[in-house]
């Protein structure tokens, strides 16, 4: 065999080699960044800036008080070595000082994100929302429970207790919980509270627990949504299909009946 | 016991590191000591001087991520730092040597190396590994290798628990014993590829006076990155390449004092 049949045969080889590595390792990457629902420390990134940032050091574990923060062992079926946390087992405290933030050295868990006019404020801090399943929740049955409600760090804020006649005994009442996404941080405290065998109040990634209504919709009573519409501009939308196929696909039923 | 010392001092003292800063790093977990906190990745001494993996941050950069002030602080400090000592992490640093120092030991002694002469792999794995991991950075938007890094699941299993850690640890074990000889660390880890490149200029190498030597190539024998070693009995000079990991096995295997550490040669040659 000639030395350039050779070279090239080699180069051939090692690129082919290269992309099956690289093919397998990316179906890997893929598989792993797949999970959505894990549960951040405070002020971390969007999930996808997260990953690409965070280095993995394990500052934060280290500085968390409460042991609430850990590393994503192999097998945990997560991003390994990223830090989570699991509210059931310990919620975040939701310390004053966000200890577990400033030690980030790559700005993976963000100080900004977590402040009011330059001071720490874990009252800011977006881990996730809580979320209640009214079939279990034994309030919704009307017996008295309000054990989320009272461990809740913003207490009368991010639950409240809605009021309603229990029509079934016409002398009761419900006493329901009711959570404010927008207050809500996600420490957990109220899942780690819940008194029933699985949590019928449970924390959820935001992303994963909240809808979208998009910009479509406006709240025409709110006098700020509806400022909105100042800016709005109109997509006129067209189709391809001409008035007369249009009316005839309509008298055509075809092999319809 | 001078004998013992002269023999495997080096060893000695490269456990003693490995296994050391393993300790600090646990207590800092486990007992919040505070003088040395975080992993291999990223870690701080005493809350002050940063240090971070430079490998770690170039993926952190191709996956589009902010490189914070911190962070290239951190990355600068440890650059400067083996860009002079050479390839150290590698066999002073690195806990995943002690499992291939095993590995080859066990090679070596239960003739595994009789067996399975032939070495079918090339050593530029690493370099190719390196590569890709940087193009899945960047299309994938993750730190690629770290996210399979067997190197962080061995440091961060020792500070913050194993889990399924422990695969990794016994797959580099058999892949080096049975498979390919100094195989993870030797040919495919990219990290220690890219210590490699960095110590391209370091200023400590070991320097080999031929004059001595008696061609028993014991140094041969130990020596994780034989290739560097081309030059004993022939030339009598330093080891020029940054491959070699500085881990001073063949200075203490020599009974001939064939081979030392050199500093000043070095800034001579310049």
């Amino acid at each position: 065999m000639t030395d350039r049949r050779k070279f090239i045969l080699n180069m051939a080889r090692g690129v082919g080699l290269a992309g099956l590595a690289g093919l397998t390792w990316s179906a890997y990457v893929d598989e792993v960044t797949s999970k959505k629902i894990i549960l951040r420390p405070p002020g971390a990134l969007p999930e996808k800036d997260f990953l690409a940032t965070c280095i993995k050091c394990g500052m934060c574990v280290e500085a968390c008080p409460y042991d609430t923060l850990a590393l994503a062992k192999p097998g945990d079926n997560m991003p390994i070595g990223t830090p989570h946390f699991i509210p059931r087992e310990i919620p975040c405290y939701m310390c004053p000082d966000i200890p577990c933030v400033p030690v980030c050295p790559t700005g993976a868990l963000d100080q900004k994100s977590v402040e009011t006019e330059g001071k720490l404020d874990i009252d800011k801090s977006e881990m996730g929302v809580a979320v209640i399943d009214d079939k279990s929740c034994i309030a919704f049955w009307g017996i008295q429970c309000d054990a989320c409600y009272r461990a809740c760090p913003l207490l009368g804020e991010a639950i409240t207790i809605e009021y309603e006649k229990n029509e079934r005994t016409g002398k009761h009442a419900f006493m329901k919980p009711v959570i404010e996404p927008d207050i809500c941080t996600g420490c957990g405290l109220c899942e780690k509270a819940c008194v029933t065998d699985k949590a019928a109040v449970f924390v959820l990634p935001r992303e994963v627990a909240l809808g979208k209504a998009g910009s479509y919709y406006i709240k025409g009573w709110d006098k700020e949504d509806e400022k909105r519409l100042e800016d709005a501009t109109a997509i006129k939308t067209k189709t391809e299909i001409s008035k007369r196929s249009a009316i005839d696909s309509l008298n055509d039923m075809g092999d319809l009946y | 016991m001078k004998k013992l010392w002269d023999k495997y001092r080096f060893l000695f003292l490269r456990r003693t590191v490995q296994i050391s800063l393993m300790v600090l790093y646990f207590g800092a977990n486990a007992w919040g000591w505070t003088f040395l906190t975080g992993n291999l990745s990223s870690s701080s001494i005493l809350g002050l001087i940063p240090m971070s993996d430079p490998y770690a941050a170039l993926q952190m950069f191709a996956a589009g991520a902010l490189i914070t002030t911190n962070l290239a602080i951190g990355v600068l400090i440890v650059i400067i730092l083996y860009g002079l000592l050479g390839r150290v992490f590698c066999s002073w640093v690195c806990p995943v040597n002690l499992i291939t120092d095993l590995s080859s030991y066990l090679r070596r002694t239960l003739g595994f190396n009789e067996i399975q002469k032939r070495q079918p792999a090339t050593r530029n794995i690493r370099y190719w590994v390196i590569v890709i991991s940087l193009v899945i950075s960047i299309f994938m938007g993750v730190t690629a290798f770290e996210f399979i890094s067997p190197i962080s699941m061995v440091h961060r299993g020792i500070i913050f628990g194993l889990g399924f850690g422990w695969a990794a640890i016994l797959i580099i074990f058999l892949f080096d014993l049975l498979v390919l000889k100094n195989g993870w660390c030797g040919h495919i880890c990219p990290l220690g590829g890219f210590y490699s490149i960095l110590g391209k200029y370091s200023i400590v190498r070991v320097d080999h006076d031929a004059e001595s030597c008696t061609a028993c190539m014991k140094c041969k024998e130990v020596c994780p990155e034989v290739q560097v070693l081309g030059m004993i009995s022939k030339e009598s000079k330093q080891v020029s390449n940054s491959e070699c990991t500085n881990c001073g096995r063949c200075i203490e295997v020599c009974d001939d004092g064939s081979l030392e550490f050199s500093i000043i040669d070095r800034l001579k040659q310049k």
